[in-house]
């Protein structure tokens, strides 16, 4: 007996000062994003490797490509001068956050939508893709729309930590939401069949078409989703050097290279509404 | 982490649930399947000892990501629609079973062959002294490991996750992204997990050190 | 057919060999830091040193009853929060080098207390201190009992990082995933290559293991140890 009030005991000194760590990591903290980043010449972004045309694995040369890999080095390019380095690090919806509160990386630039919630834990730019939430369905699929999926409680794909799942149950509170790891997980289940419909921007299912024909995007968007990129909190130079260098990036014509870029080749992509 | 349990108690207490479930099935049919390839093992035909030792070294030694991604990704592609949930659990019985195999086995072995020889002197076949001689006696000393290896099933259940089981390690994760504090929400999972293998833990040491 | 060549390109099995490459590096690394922790921590706990064996005891205790994912939640994004920021290679590493320290520490305890009270009180009774005995009598015999326990933790190490794809660890699994996910075709070939080559390093781990049992001819009165090897096993 005296030997389990030892052990609880112990397990409640234990608890205590894991709690207690936990606590000293939320203070906001100390260090200057900018100037750091402005010494060692580099940036280290926090980017995509699974999506397709935003930030993808290339298979040949292990390296990621993607609209939001050129326009990270352009603004590296910006911020930091000809010299600056960009550095990347793959992250998944779920991993994001935490790896941005802990210094892990110093922006987020992975297909993330401002949200009002998430602009309490981070500090976002303003928009630099303007996306709205889809969905991707099997060709000759009886769901045309997103309404569709509420008849008769279809099964939905999502990713986890991505707010899209969060919209699906508004638009349609009937349908079941299984949320993956990441995106090529999530379009490996709707092939296999374990849902009707995989639901997350456009832009991102856009690219998972063209590399599937037998897959296509219906009923256009429901939602607005404005990509923004994320800096924490406390960092307010560093995210005014982000926005200044966006600006930069979209009046000297970059912006719209590398939208053609990755983009010409996207059925039913609105060119002119996303051209800065 | 208590303003955690107040948002999302219920979300963490499925998620327990569902470990529980799928662990305990698991359980039962690796028991099942586990015990059918020990005696296999023992029997005095060759190619039935072949098919299960092959059997026993495949599934030991694929990880059981592998076995389980397999059945979420490629069965239903090709064969039969399942889910998150049921392709969990049967890489869960397939990986677990090749465990508990062995572990049957060494206890089948360690019985006195002399018990065996005894069975069948009296007329007893090789099944009957197997059924009412040989195994009684071998789950007396498997008691231990058996209960260790179903502790392994609830750690190892958390591959539900990938899968989108709604397992308990699968709400943790949606509950981090939710509330934005992975720190807290992982130590609750954590709590939650100990509350299933802990007691048992210190249970099966005791039990250990009894039977010895 | 043609699919199936075209899995297996040379690209797409250069990409999966880098993805092992890092399966291998991981776990060599976690194997060589779990293995040295793992002793230490098992003899603590065995020696019954006040306070400090109980709590490393209840800390082993705690870890090893933990499913290896939360755990690698934990180094992955919890180790920043006291100042080191891991890539996920390093965390994975650390990962798998706490859990199965533990792991092992437990089979190390076992071990020692597997060998008969008398190796101890002989070695005493010659005029040796209680750590020399333990150095020179008590932990050569226990650690040869061990080794073939301690391949199978092993062996299990390899397959867990698989599940460090979890914190996107660019591993064998990983890479695969990669793969599949862009094409669908390849999905039965991925797999096919995933389980024959996590199988050879595997496999090969777990003849050795059989070589070493029988080569220290441990096999007969390694019971209870083997009783040990089943209980840590995953």
């Amino acid at each position: 007996m005296k030997k389990i009030i030892s052990r609880i005991g112990l397990l409640l000194t234990l608890l205590l000062m894991v709690v207690s760590l936990s606590a000293c990591s939320s203070s906001a903290s100390q260090k200057n994003v900018l100037r750091d980043d402005k010494q060692t010449k580099t940036i280290t972004w926090g980017v995509k490797a699974d999506t397709k045309l935003f930030g993808l694995m290339d298979v040949r040369d292990n390296k990621i490509k993607g609209f939001e890999i050129d326009l990270a080095k352009a603004m590296t390019k910006q911020i930091l001068g000809k010299d600056g380095k960009a550095r990347f690090i793959q992250v998944t919806s779920q991993t994001r956050m935490p790896l941005l509160r802990n210094g892990n990386i110093d922006a987020i630039m992975a297909t993330m939508t401002i949200t009002p919630e998430r602009a309490k834990q981070v500090d976002f730019s303003r928009s630099y893709f303007d996306a709205g939430q889809a969905i991707l369905v099997k060709n000759g699929s009886p769901i045309k729309n997103v309404r569709d999926l509420n008849k008769n409680g279809d099964v939905v794909l999502g990713v986890v930590g991505s707010n899209s799942v969060q919209n699906i149950k508004k638009f349609a509170p009937k349908a079941k939401v299984l949320q993956l790891t990441d995106y090529s997980q999530a379009l490996t289940a709707l092939k296999s069949g374990q849902g009707q419909a995989l639901t997350t921007d456009n832009g991102i299912l856009y690219g998972m078409s063209i590399e599937n024909p037998g897959y296509s995007v219906v009923g256009g968007t429901f939602t607005k989703e404005p990509y923004g990129i994320a800096v924490d909190k406390g960092q307010g130079k560093f995210r005014d050097a982000m926005n200044n260098a966006l600006t930069k990036v979209e009046q000297s014509g970059q912006y719209n290279k590398l939208l053609y870029k990755w983009f010409h080749k996207v059925k039913g992509f609105d060119f002119k509404g996303a051209e800065r | 982490m208590i303003s955690i349990f107040q948002n999302y108690g219920g979300a963490l207490l499925y998620g327990l649930g569902q470990t529980l479930l799928c662990s305990i099935i698991a359980l039962i049919f690796a028991l099942i399947i586990g015990s059918g390839f020990a005696i296999l093992e023992v029997v005095p035909n060759k190619f039935l000892r072949i098919i299960a030792k092959v059997y026993i070294e495949v599934f030991r030694n694929i990880p059981l990501l592998v076995i389980t991604m397999f059945f979420y990704v490629v069965i239903p592609m090709y064969v039969v629609e399942i889910s998150g949930f049921v392709s969990g659990t049967i890489g869960l019985i397939l990986y677990s079973s090749a465990f508990i195999a062995e572990t049957v086995r060494s206890g089948i072995q360690s019985v006195d062959p002399g018990q065996m020889e005894g069975a069948r002197a009296n007329g007893l076949s090789f099944w009957q002294a197997m059924r009412y001689i040989v195994l009684p006696q071998a789950f007396r000393y498997v008691i231990p490991p058996l209960g260790n290896q179903f502790i392994n099933l609830v750690k190892n259940s958390s591959v539900l996750a990938f899968v989108a089981g709604f397992d308990l390690m699968y709400q943790g994760n949606v509950i981090a992204s939710d509330s934005l504090q992975s720190m807290s929400t992982y130590l609750c999972v954590g709590v939650l997990y100990l509350i299933l293998t802990l007691p048992l833990s210190y249970y099966m040491r005791y039990l250990e050190k009894k039977l010895a | 057919m043609l699919t199936v060549l075209g899995a297996y390109s040379w690209i797409n099995i250069r990409f999966l060999l880098e993805g092992a490459w890092v399966t291998v590096l991981v776990s060599v690394c976690s194997i060589i830091l779990s293995y040295i922790f793992g002793i230490i921590l098992g003899i603590i706990r065995y020696v019954q040193i006040k306070y400090l064996s109980a709590i490393v005891g209840f800390v082993i205790d705690i870890i090893r009853n933990l499913p290896l994912i939360l755990i690698i939640f934990f180094t992955y994004f919890g180790l920043p929060n006291i100042g080191f920021k891991p890539d996920p290679i390093w965390a994975s590493v650390i990962a798998m080098a706490v859990f199965e320290s533990a792991m092992v520490a437990e089979i190390v305890r076992a071990g020692i207390v597997s060998i008969p009270v008398g190796q101890m009180e002989g070695a005493r009774s010659t005029g040796m201190t209680y750590w020399q005995a333990l150095r020179y009598i008590i932990l050569p015999q226990a650690i040869k009992n061990m080794i073939p326990a301690i391949v199978s933790q092993f062996i299990s190490l390899v397959k867990d990082t698989s599940l460090a794809t979890i914190i996107v660890l660019p591993d064998l699994m990983n890479h695969a995933q990669i793969i599949y996910g862009q094409n669908t075709n390849y999905t039965i070939p991925m797999f096919l290559a995933l389980a024959v080559m996590y199988f050879i390093v595997c496999y090969s781990l777990s003849l050795l293991s059989q070589y070493l049992d029988h080569r220290l001819g441990t096999a007969k009165k390694s019971g209870e140890v083997e009783e040990v090897v089943q209980s840590v096993e995953r």
